[in-house]
């Protein structure tokens, strides 16, 4: 690396080298679209302009440390792992996170027998309230297309190996419910504090490209 | 006065029975994938009625609701050159009006 132009030294004044930040891309149809109509509805009192930036705060207030403190309390406590299989919205509830968008938090449960993995290949859909916006990746059309006939070649790609003996579930998410995979607690964990077990549980074993390791 | 509770449109599927995906190809919004049109499925899970996208997408949300499944197709029913588990399964939700019965007697 360039230590030159690595540099990013705000003791020494303003001498920014990287390139502005600026958006001259033109909008294209749908942004068009969407401005329009987000125009429209508060210009006739429908929604409020505070009410679309509220909601897009609490869009962004979501991460995957949500999810990863749901997967670790099922992990730890068996009653609440029964009830977030049971129903995910309450259970998420339970835990202080609203569920804000009409969808079933809906959990799918690995065994030493089956590997789930999760891909939306109409679109995009993700638990948002649980785990934030979805990565780059998830919405490609590489990987909603492959997922679905590929699972392993796709898997080992993200340097996941599954056993020949693991049946792999691919779940396409198309409508109303909204999926988690609740991976495998590894071995070896059983003296690890419940924040080291977060850290094990990152954003990529709850969609399933991954599995918690330590 | 008593109040008798009739189901005037009652689920069509049980969990277990087996269904055909419709092989159309209407224009619009629709939630169900082209690979999987056609496809013979199984029932896993009813998950309630919910409110049809299908329509919801042109402003029709109130009231009309649709029983909706989970099913699953095994992998090698989709894809012939599959590589992979025998039992390696896809998982996804269908409404109602998009699953045809096929005889479950068979």
């Amino acid at each position: 690396m360039n230590e030159h132009h690595h540099g990013h030294d705000h003791t020494d004044g303003h001498e920014h080298d990287h390139t502005p930040i600026v958006n001259e891309e033109k909008p294209g149809y749908y942004e068009i679209l969407e401005i329009s109509i987000r125009e429209l509805l508060i210009e006739k009192g429908i929604i409020k302009a505070d009410e679309v930036r509220k909601q897009i705060e609490v869009l962004d207030s979501r991460s995957p440390v949500l999810g990863s403190k749901l997967v670790v309390k099922a992990w730890l406590d068996p009653d609440f792992r029964v009830r977030l299989i049971h129903n995910g919205n309450a259970a998420a509830e339970e835990m202080g996170i609203s569920i804000y968008d009409n969808t079933e938090f809906t959990i799918l449960e690995d065994t030493p027998e089956v590997h789930h993995v999760i891909v939306c290949t109409l679109c995009s859909c993700y638990p948002r309230p649980i785990l934030g916006l979805p990565p780059d990746w998830y919405k490609s059309k590489e990987y909603r297309a492959r997922t679905v006939k590929e699972p392993r070649a796709v898997l080992a790609e993200f340097g996941t190996v599954i056993s020949d003996d693991v049946q792999i579930v691919v779940q396409d998410s198309t409508a109303s419910q909204r999926y988690m995979v609740l991976p495998l607690r590894p071995q070896g964990t059983e003296n690890f504090t419940e924040a080291e077990l977060e850290s094990l549980v990152t954003r990529d074993t709850m969609i399933g490209v991954t599995i918690p390791r330590i | 006065m008593t109040m008798k509770i009739v189901d005037h449109k009652p689920a069509l599927f049980k969990e277990g029975e087996k269904a055909k995906i419709a092989e159309k190809f209407p224009i619009g919004h629709y939630r169900v994938p082209m690979y999987v049109r056609g496809k013979t499925v199984l029932i896993v899970k009813n998950l309630g009625r919910h409110i049809n996208p299908e329509l919801e997408a042109f402003g029709k949300n109130a009231g009309d609701e649709e029983w909706y499944y989970q099913v699953t197709i095994p992998q090698k029913e989709l894809w012939p050159d599959y590589e992979g588990k025998d039992d390696d399964l896809l998982e996804i939700e269908v409404f109602e009006p998009w699953l045809d019965p096929i005889n479950n007697a068979l």
